[in-house]
């Protein structure tokens, strides 16, 4: 369950930075993901050469630099166009950063390790047949961990330190935003933006160099995301492509403009999909346990021996194909897509 | 300047028709090599595939990042049709099979369409990309019919020869092939020329305006849809008799990018831009990827360059220049162009260059050091070597910002005058 | 014995909108009869484009009904309610900017002409529907820019586009959006005289700013408000309605009867 979270607390980070460049200015970054990747390798060679902590700190502002140049050179001159080519240049640059990433980096993955205060387990759970559930701080000696008597059942669950710590991060950036969004003057800017953005170009503020402040916020955004995801989890080229559609999925699901269904949505799907792979009951037999029945040859055919981790990959991807026939407008979006 | 709505063409310039079947019966003999005809052969397949996608994203205005469900779902259908004909013995002819893909394609699009395009723009593309990706990932769900990692395979060669043609050596499936891409290409054309076809067009333009002159624009997109789902599945089918074998890739994200990424290149403005594209396609995945491993690299940033400063794409350059010279002011042009392309070719030299040293010292730091580009031999590991390319590349640059402004320049005083004739002309009213 | 009252081209039924907590048009009751022209006027925000798009389809209302010939519209799609004879302009000139002239007006003559979603048909063969899109090109005076993509037209002539696209497809009730919006005063007296013509025998709506072009158009003219219709008569008596001056006219009438544009 806490996996669930985590993972979908990172799936906020990333999706909250996609929901502010497309509220702001129309343009659903196809390319948001790269910028996640381009985080996570920065960050690697940064805290290779000053530490964990600084790279933590300097990656995501690195990638936000870079976000800023590519709005300043590149979409910035596409934007008359319409929204079309500039859905297109973004998935060009996939490509490309895609490409730049293996030519500096090397096509397999790279070992980006968390720092010492964040290897190991944050705490463990006991569960203890007898004697119940105990949250212990830290790691656990093997020895509680196995029961000398055959009839206990003792499971120890480490919940990661690294998990933990995105959760904080992800956490502590909710917050941040939240605060910024009400109480700071840009921030109520940007939430007039979130829903009438025509109104706030025609209030006459700077709208290019805003549009480039918040695409590079964005691509900061998902540089940190990358930095923490690519620690806790694999840095490789193929982290793009894995999270992108995802993000994507959970963006449109939660509501194009909405910041709160981006949250909303991106826990669930975490949730889901975390639950949905350690589930090991076949598709048959979780139809007939709901009253529907499959026909025998259903049930011997590979379809109906489809074990729930093996649908899993499709779930996000039929909730968002679902969402968008019967509401287009996603959870709680305010716009239509 | 738009090819579609000058004259009402109805089946096309029947010159025209006569000299691509002309080029298409004599390239395998001007070409010769086995290689070439593989690529001719994939050529058409390609071609008929872009077409087909360009009636959505050009025609339609409608960006699809999942076209290649449809090209693969149709090869999917096309190769079991194909083993269930051979195992049950029909007397089908195997040249039918791309038919098969073809109704298979339109029922998939009659199937996924009605949602699908429901809207237009972001909405659309993204129920496309959610569709595509759900089609991939199930693809390894259901082996029976995608045949799991190892894929589908079938054997074109059954049945009694017709005519001594058994469809075994490749320039026979060559010809099919061209043929296939003939009749489609004639097919699509006229398509542009028949009222759904302009309505298709009113639609990508304006379809409040749509409506307000009694069409239901939902109506006209799912049409459209069925109707390019259909030459896609031909496509596909006529990829599963090439290659006799079909598995999950040709549903895949990259191939649905390659789509659109090269029909876009190729001009989506224009009929013959995506004709362009799917050929610059296969020359880019077979001959581009063998010459270097920067390929992607360098597809990537010519696309975003096209989008930047050529959104219709090659088919837009070679038209505006074809305007240049009917009015004359193409030749005055030469110079600057010439300079222009010698700036830009020793740019492309030297980016090229560095980015091969870095790909040389990634991947194959093991051969030494010695990096073979271009006839030259490049010492990767010396600094010198990447200062004076860093340096001439610089140059480069500078040259090359020189010429594109004197090329800017020239330019946009021809288009004045040209828009000036244009004035002129258009302004003797009655 | 008397005969029945004739069924109204156009009528507004207790026409209501609400925009989230503001009501726009708040009641209208109109009855259009065919072969009238009117003149919708009223000061700026008085709802006149939300009673277009309300009568059109592209809103629907909170409350009340609108009937054409009788027949209700509510719930009907902008182009099911042009198929059955009602067609519209737009204020921002809404029309195919890609497509020339000629093709522009050749859509808007298609589906009255039962072509339907077609596709076993050439364009260049239906000689009925390339007949009658010549036809209007000559009669909104485009006959010479017929292959000019209509993106690259004069404002004045994209506006006279829109209106050959609005009357292309036979309907016989018209509603115009500030037809003659941003046009000089030549080319407004032109205009006029074109919708005059184009228009002879529908049953005209438009909503109006000019008060010239309004006094040489309608027959009669219905007053708007703040989403309300407080008068409906002929121009002499809207003219003279105090109500009516005292909510809108004011100077605007004794300009236009001093330049001699009036009546």
């Amino acid at each position: 369950m806490l996996n669930g979270l985590s993972y979908g607390l990172l799936l906020f980070m990333l999706s909250s930075g996609l929901t502010l460049i497309f509220s702001m200015m129309g343009v659903l970054n196809f390319a948001h993901a790269s910028f996640y990747m381009l985080g996570a390798y920065i960050g690697y060679t940064l805290s290779g050469v000053l530490g964990f902590w600084p790279a933590l700190v300097l990656a995501p502002l690195l990638t936000g630099a870079l976000g800023a140049l590519f709005e300043r050179y590149c979409l910035r001159r596409v934007h008359p166009f319409g929204h079309v080519p500039e859905l297109l240049i973004t998935f060009g640059l996939t490509y490309v950063v895609l490409e730049v990433v293996q030519l500096l980096w090397g096509r397999i993955a790279v070992d980006f390790a968390p720092p010492p205060a964040l290897q190991g387990p944050a705490f463990t759970l006991v569960n203890h047949s007898l004697e119940g559930l105990r949250w212990v701080w830290g790691a656990v000696p093997l020895t509680l961990c196995s029961a000398a008597d055959a009839s206990l059942r003792i499971v120890c669950s480490p919940f990661p330190a690294t998990r933990g710590f995105m959760m904080l991060v992800a956490l502590a950036m909710l917050l941040s935003l939240w605060l910024l969004l009400t109480r700071t003057r840009i921030g109520l800017v940007i939430q007039a933006a979130l829903t009438h953005p025509d109104a706030v170009q025609a209030l006459g503020h700077n709208v290019p160099r805003v549009f480039m402040l918040v695409f590079g916020a964005g691509a900061a955004l998902a540089g940190l995301a990358g930095v923490i995801g690519g620690s806790t989890f694999l840095t490789e080229p193929a982290m793009a492509a894995t999270v992108g559609s995802i993000v994507f999925v959970v963006v449109v699901v939660g509501g194009l403009g909405s910041l709160s269904g981006a949250f909303i949505a991106s826990l669930l799907i975490g949730v889901v999909q975390t639950f949905a792979v350690a589930l090991d009951y076949s598709v048959g037999s979780v139809l007939a346990a709901w009253g529907l029945g499959l026909s025998p040859a259903w049930q011997a055919s590979s379809l109906g021996h489809l074990t729930i981790a093996q649908v899993a990959p499709i779930l996000p991807y039929l909730l968002l194909v679902l969402i968008l026939i019967f509401r287009p407008r996603g959870l709680l979006g305010t716009r239509d897509a | 300047m738009n090819a579609y709505s000058v004259h009402d063409a109805r089946w096309g310039s029947p010159r025209v028709w006569f000299v691509a079947a002309l080029v298409m019966a004599v390239a395998p003999w001007v070409f010769g090599s086995g290689l070439a005809i593989t690529m001719l052969s994939q050529m058409g397949i390609a071609i008929i595939a872009c077409l087909s996608y360009n009636m959505l994203l050009g025609q339609g205005g409608m960006l699809s990042f999942g076209h290649a469900v449809y090209t693969g779902l149709g090869a999917f259908v096309a190769i079991h049709a194909l083993n269930n004909w051979s195992a049950a013995a029909l007397p089908l002819p195997v040249s039918l099979v791309p038919l098969v893909g073809g109704v298979a394609g339109m029922g998939f699009a009659a199937l996924f369409g009605y949602v699908t395009t429901r809207k237009s723009g972001t909405t659309f593309a993204m129920i496309t990309l959610g569709l595509a990706e759900l089609v991939f990932a199930m693809s390894l769900m259901v082996p029976e019919f995608f045949g799991g990692e190892g894929g589908v395979t079938g054997n074109r060669v059954v049945g009694t020869p017709v005519f001594g043609i058994s469809f075994g050596p490749a320039i026979q499936v060559y010809y099919l092939i061209a043929l296939y891409t003939l009749a489609s290409v004639v097919l699509m054309y006229a398509f542009t020329q028949t009222p759904l076809g302009r309505l298709l067009n009113a639609v990508r333009d304006n379809p409040e305006r749509v409506e307000f002159v009694g069409y239901n624009p939902h109506r006209v997109r799912y049409s459209a849809f069925i109707i390019a789902g259909f030459f896609a599945g031909i496509s596909g089918g006529l990829g599963a008799l090439n290659f006799e074998i079909v598995n999950a890739e040709v549903v895949g994200a990259a191939r649905s990018g390659g789509y659109l990424l090269f029909t876009f290149l190729g001009g989506a403005t224009f009929f013959f831009g995506p004709i362009v594209g799917a050929i610059l396609m296969v020359l880019a995945f077979v001959l581009l990827s063998e010459l270097t491993k920067a390929w992607l690299l360098y597809l990537g940033a010519v696309f975003m360059l096209m989008v930047m400063y050529a959104p219709g794409g090659i088919a837009s350059l070679v038209m505006r220049n074809l305007q240049l010279a009917r009015h004359g002011l193409l030749r005055p042009m030469l110079g600057a162009y010439s300079l222009l392309g010698l700036a830009f070719g020793l740019c492309a030299l030297g980016v090229s260059a560095l980015i091969e040293m870095v790909y040389h010292r990634q991947l194959n730091a093991a051969m030494g050091t010695q990096l073979r580009f271009l006839g030259g031999a490049v010492d990767t590991a010396s600094p010198l070597h990447w200062c004076t390319l860093g340096a001439a590349l610089l140059l480069a640059a500078a040259f090359f910002e020189w010429a594109r402004k004197r090329f800017a320049i020239q330019w946009d005083a021809a288009q004045q005058s040209i828009e000036q004739a244009r004035l002129q002309h258009a302004g003797e009213a009655p | 014995m008397s005969l029945p009252a004739p069924v109204p081209a156009l009528e507004l039924r207790g026409l209501r909108k609400s925009f989230g907590k503001t009501e726009i048009i708040r009641g209208v009751d109109l009855q259009v009869q065919a072969g009238e022209r009117v003149a919708i006027i009223g000061p700026n925000g008085a709802g006149k484009s939300t009673l277009f798009n309300l009568i059109s389809g592209r809103f629907a209302p909170s409350s009340g009904d609108v009937l054409l010939h009788g027949q209700s519209l509510l719930g009907k799609k902008p182009f099911e309610i042009n198929r059955l004879g009602l067609s519209r302009s737009f204020q921002i000139t809404n029309i195919f900017p890609k497509l020339s002239v000629f093709e522009n007006l050749r859509c808007s003559v298609l589906w009255s002409l039962g072509y339907g979603y077609t596709f076993l048909r050439f364009l260049a063969d239906l000689s009925d529907a390339n007949a009658q899109a010549a036809g209007l090109m000559e009669r909104i005076g485009l006959a010479h820019k017929r292959d000019v993509l209509a993106m690259d037209l004069t404002y004045a002539e994209q506006r006279a586009l829109e209106v050959g696209i609005t009357i292309g497809g036979g309907a016989d009730v018209v509603l115009l959006d500030e037809p003659t919006a941003g046009m000089s005063a030549s080319e407004t007296t032109r205009f006029v005289a074109l919708i005059r013509e184009a228009t002879q025998g529908k049953t005209l709506l438009t909503v109006e700013h000019d008060m010239g072009v309004v006094f040489g158009l309608a027959d009669k003219i219905a007053v708007l408000v703040y989403g309300e219709v407080i008068a409906f008569d002929s121009p002499e008596a809207v003219r003279a309605d105090p109500r009516v001056q005292e909510a809108y006219l004011g100077s605007a009438v004794a300009d236009a009867q001093v330049t001699g544009q009036g009546h």
